[in-house]
Parts: C-alpha cells; structure tokens; sequence
C-alpha cells in the first residue's frame, strides 16, 4: 500500500519537512513497512508499552523558584528583538498550496 | 442589551452597535431557558422548540510559585521574558521537571468537583506551531487525564428578583494538566508580533464541562461556582480579568429528539457576564441561520465585546491535525491513598489523595448551608454573602457585636451596605463603614433609641467617613426617637393648629 500524495503534503506541511525526492518518500515507505510488523504480534490481553519510563519514578519538584532572570541571554539567539520582546511575523505562515509550492510532490 | 429573566421571555440578545452585525429583532425569543431546563416553545414558525446545548473549556491558572516543569518564577506583569528558563524557552538539552505543588492543586480540584482521580495519569505532546509555543508542542493529559468524572452544582436564580432559587448540575468531563502558552503582542502597524515567554509553561488545570448547560445564564452560572471553589481551594486565584480563567463555549442547537446539532467555539470572552452574552447571542444567531435555511458551520468564533457579537476567525490553516504523542521524557504519574502508600518511600515523593481530601476547606455550597442554619437566614442570602469577597466575614463580625437578631442584621448588610458599595465600586475590605460602626448603629435601633428611617440617615452620615460614631450623628442631627408621651402630645397638638384649616377639611369630609 503505497502512501499517496494527499498524505505526504499533509505531512509536509504539518511537518515542514520535505521529502526532496523519490528516494525520501521511499525511505518513509520502508519505515512504515518496519514499524508495521508490529500489528504481526498477538498483543490480546497485554496492556500497551507507551514509555520505556513506565516503572520508573516521576520525580515531583518542591514549588520553589530556581530559574529565569535571564533575559539577556535568552535574546542573544533572537534574530530581531524590540525592547526585550521576541519579534514574530504577524501570523502562521503556512506552506502554500501542493499546486502553488516547489516541491518534488508536484510531480508525482 | 436586553434585562434577563430566567424564565422569561425577553426580546433582544445581540446589543446594537455602530455598523455591527444585529440579529432581527423579534417579538419573542426563540428559545427561553427556565427552571425545569430545556428549551420553551416559541420558534417563529411555531414548529418544535429548539433545545440548546452548552459545554464549557475551561482553564484555570495554577496559584504555584514556579512553573508546571521549571523553576522560572509565576508572576502577573513582570518586565518581559524575565521569568523564563531555558526549558520555558524550548533551548536543547532541557528537560521537564514536573512540579509537586500542581499535582496537589489538580488533586484539590478534582476532589472538590466530585472526580475520580486517576491514580496513573499519563503526558503528551499536543503539537501545533504558532510563535508563543517555542517547543511546537504543548505538553498535556490527552489519553488518561489526572482526574474523570466529576460534577459540579450551582443555583440560578428563576426570577429577578432572586426570591427563588432552583439547583442544577453540569457533568465534569475530566480535569488534566496542561502547560500554558507565552504571550503574543500583536503590532498590526509594523506588521509584527512581540512574544513574551512569561507565560509559558505555567500551570494550567483544563476543566472540560460535559454540554449539560442550556443558556448563557446556566454557563455564567456554573463558572462562577467554579471560580469560587477555585479561590476557596486556593488552587488558583480564578481572576478572570489576569487571565487566570479562560472560558471557551461550546455552542450548538437542535431540535428535541433529533441529533446534536453542528457546534461552534467561542472564544475570547473576558468576563462572567461576556461569558451570558456571548452564549445566548451564538445560540441565536444559530437558530435564526437554521430557522432561514442555512446550515452552522464547524467553525471557531471570537466574542466581540463592544458589538455584543460573535464573529468567525478566519481560519487559513483548516483543520488542526494536532499529532498527539506520548511525552517520552515523562513517566506516568502515579498517586497513592493511605491503602497504597508504599513504606519506605520519600515522602516528598508522594502525593497522597487521602491527606489532601482530609485538608479540603469548606467549599462554597458547605459555608452556605452552614450560614443558613447557624443564622436562620435565607438561602439567597448566603448566596449573596459567599458570592462577594469579605462580605461572610463582615456580617458575622457584625453579628458578633450587636444584639440584633442575625435574620434581621442581614438585611442592613444586603440591602443597605451592600448598595453602598456597589455605588461607589467599592470592595467589601474599602468600606468607609466597618462592622463595628454598623453593630454600633444597629445596637441603636435595637434598643429602639432610634427609628429604621432614622438609621438610614445615619447610616448615609457614616459613609461620609469622617470617623464620627453613630451616636454623635444621631445627637448631632437629633434623631433620637422621643420617649416621652407628654412631649410627644404637645408636638402633634402644635401641628394640628398649625394647619387649622386642613383639619377642619379632613373633619368635614
């Protein structure tokens, strides 16, 4: 069941990744075929593994102060800031339509 | 704007703004919302009623000193991204640490709302991008929340005069925990917008209401018992103009016996009595599309506050695929009871549901009730005297030093200081008139040294605030009540001949 192209500018722009070429979407093929043999296994009655962390302890935090007051630091990666706030563009941008972008979905 | 009733028919919901969209006026609402729930008769057509149908997200701010997976400090206005970590900021290499306090605090609030709690809760990850969530994930409670299951009580009252008061229940869904987001300054003239991370990652617990409300009144309701249970808690503080409480309704209509109708969100309303308006003016605005043949979309609508109004946002982005994932860096939260509390555990490690339900205060609906038996005074009254801040204190207080009977006492409180303070927007705590001068001034009515009319003079006197006593105003404007049968007869004689020709006029007729 190949995955089609619906999907993968779903996932293009959801992601923002890009699969650049034939050989990207097949490597996200193969990977899909992998994780598939999962449903191969009998898991009736078996309670699902969502974390390897599962029998580990969450560590719970006393409530008290110990961090921030470091807004300097934080703005050194900002590429453009004004009076300590970070500057965005005014909204989203999202990635334009299948039909109106460079990408190599357009042709398949 | 129209007044309401619950129970009435009223006539128009959407307040007429300059240019701004109004629905049609009528001649009667096409649905009333009353005692007994559901909706009343009176669609145009004269067709089936339609039945509305209201649920509730709300998310409520934790009162904590730090942050739900951080140690960066919560604060209301502070100089911006001052009170952010690198983890707040989303730097590599972080990781989140969760909070004790917030745990309690989730705990607290699903014990008072009647929940199950989830002795194994789990985290995810709710991703969406947007420039005030640095991580591009938001970490939640989505597949098993901390607390299911609860409920939620609170009084309307059915005429407007708050004589009669009917009791309701909205269903709780769940409650989770959740991190909040930073702040966007939107700067439409440079076209840019400014991020303040202040905000980010502080603790929120997500109460879902079940869509078991009809009315703007019912959601208002509801919310404000929420709040005060909030703040009775401690919690969270629940001031909902901090945005410390973020309410978004859930709005759809349909006719009775058929399925739910489409629903649409509204969001951005910044206040309980927005919260009325802005249900009521979408369940109308639904209703009036469908009864002119349109359809509702499923479509998220902001509250406009100066128009009355509901208006879509126009959504470029289409449905939010928000790939909910495991958060892997988190194990389950595991909470125990006094039965499963193991024995050689830290004990700072441990959140135990039974202390925490054995510490529960008073919560709202329990000082009421006590309030009503302790001091034979109206369930209305306790309604009144939980409702505002200090108000309980202050009539007890007044109770405690004055002789007059409680039932009698909460009259002078409700009608006479209250209308005061209301007047002059005061607050409970910045009344010019403490609870010893009122004892003081009911002390003197009670030992009918002077009249009901006369306290009220002095009572306007007192509020002046230029620290005189009762008894100094009631000598300086003598409004002692005369005693004294003698002088009482020379005054009424002295009247009589005064107006000669009146009395003989009365005596004729």
């Amino acid at each position: 069941q190949k995955v089609t192209v619906e999907v993968l500018d779903h996932l293009e722009r959801l992601a923002l990744v890009d699969f650049r070429d034939a050989e990207g979407v097949q490597r996200l093929q193969e990977a899909i075929q992998f994780a598939d043999q999962l449903q191969e296994v009998n898991t009736d009655g078996v309670e699902p593994m969502d974390s390897v962390l599962e029998d580990r302890c969450l560590y719970l935090r006393e409530d008290d102060v110990t961090e921030g007051n470091c807004t300097k630091e934080l703005l050194k990666n900002a590429k453009e800031k004004v009076e300590e706030y970070f500057v965005a563009p005014p909204g989203n941008i999202p990635l334009p339509k299948l039909e109106e972008r460079e990408t190599f979905l357009q042709g398949s | 704007a129209a007044a309401r009733g619950c129970g009435g028919v009223w006539h128009q919901v959407c307040q007429r703004g300059a240019g701004g969209p109004s629905l049609a006026p009528r001649g009667q609402r096409a649905f009333t919302c009353n005692a007994r729930g559901g909706a009343v008769p009176a669609g145009k057509s004269g067709l089936a009623p339609w039945v509305p149908v209201v649920g509730l997200e709300i998310h409520a701010q934790i009162s904590s000193n730090s942050k739900l997976f951080s140690g960066s400090q919560v604060q209301f206005a502070a100089p911006p991204n001052s009170l952010v970590s690198f983890f707040d900021a989303s730097l590599p290499g972080t990781l989140p640490v969760l909070n004790r306090r917030c745990v309690e605090a989730a705990v607290m609030t699903g014990l008072a709302l009647n929940c199950s709690i989830n002795k194994k809760s789990l985290f995810d990850r709710k991703h969406y991008y947007y420039a005030d969530l640095p991580a591009g994930y938001q970490i939640t409670q989505q597949r098993v929340p901390i607390a299911v299951n609860g409920s939620l009580s609170y009084s309307l009252c059915i005429d407007n005069k708050m004589s009669r008061m009917v009791t309701k229940t909205v269903r709780i869904k769940q409650i989770q925990l959740e991190q909040d987001s930073g702040k966007s300054l939107h700067d439409d003239t440079r076209s840019q917008t400014l991020i303040d991370l202040n905000r980010a990652g502080v603790g929120l617990m997500e109460v879902v209401m079940e869509p078991d409300m009809r009315c703007g009144e019912e959601a208002a309701a509801a919310v404000r018992e929420l709040q005060l249970i909030l703040q009775t808690l401690g919690s969270s503080q629940a001031v909902m103009a901090e945005g410390q409480l973020r309410v978004d309704a859930n709005v759809s209509v349909h006719r009775p016996g058929e399925p739910y109708g489409v629903r649409t969100e509204v969001k951005n309303i910044n206040s309980i009595r927005f919260l009325a308006k802005a249900v009521d003016y979408e369940i109308q605005r639904q209703i009036e599309e469908l009864e002119n043949g349109g359809t509702i979309l499923n479509e998220t609508r902001a509250f406009d506050s100066k128009l009355g109004c509901t208006i879509p946002i126009r959504d470029k982005e289409g449905k939010q695929d928000y790939r909910f994932m495991p958060e892997p860096n988190l194990p389950p939260l595991i909470l125990y009871n006094a039965k499963s509390l193991p024995a050689n555990m830290n004990h700072q490690q441990v959140v135990n549901i039974d202390w925490i339900h054995e510490r529960l205060p008073d919560l709202p609906s329990v000082k009421r009730a006590k309030l009503v038996e302790q001091y034979g005074i109206l369930p209305e009254h306790s309604f009144t005297l939980v409702n505002e801040d200090g108000l309980t204190e202050f009539f007890e207080n007044v109770v405690k030093q004055t002789q007059m009977k409680p039932s009698k006492a909460i009259g002078w409180i409700l009608n006479d200081l209250l209308s005061y303070l209301k007047q002059h927007s005061l607050t409970v705590k910045e009344s010019l008139v403490s609870s010893f001068l009122l004892a003081d001034l009911l002390n003197l009515l009670e030992k009918k040294e002077i009249s009901s009319t006369a306290a009220k003079q002095v009572l306007a006197e007192l509020w002046k605030g230029e620290g005189k006593t009762p008894l100094e105003i009631v000598k300086e404007k003598k409004l002692e009540l005369i005693q004294n049968q003698e002088e009482l007869e020379q005054i009424c004689q002295a009247v009589i001949d005064g107006q000669e020709n009146e009395v003989i006029m009365m005596v004729l007729e």
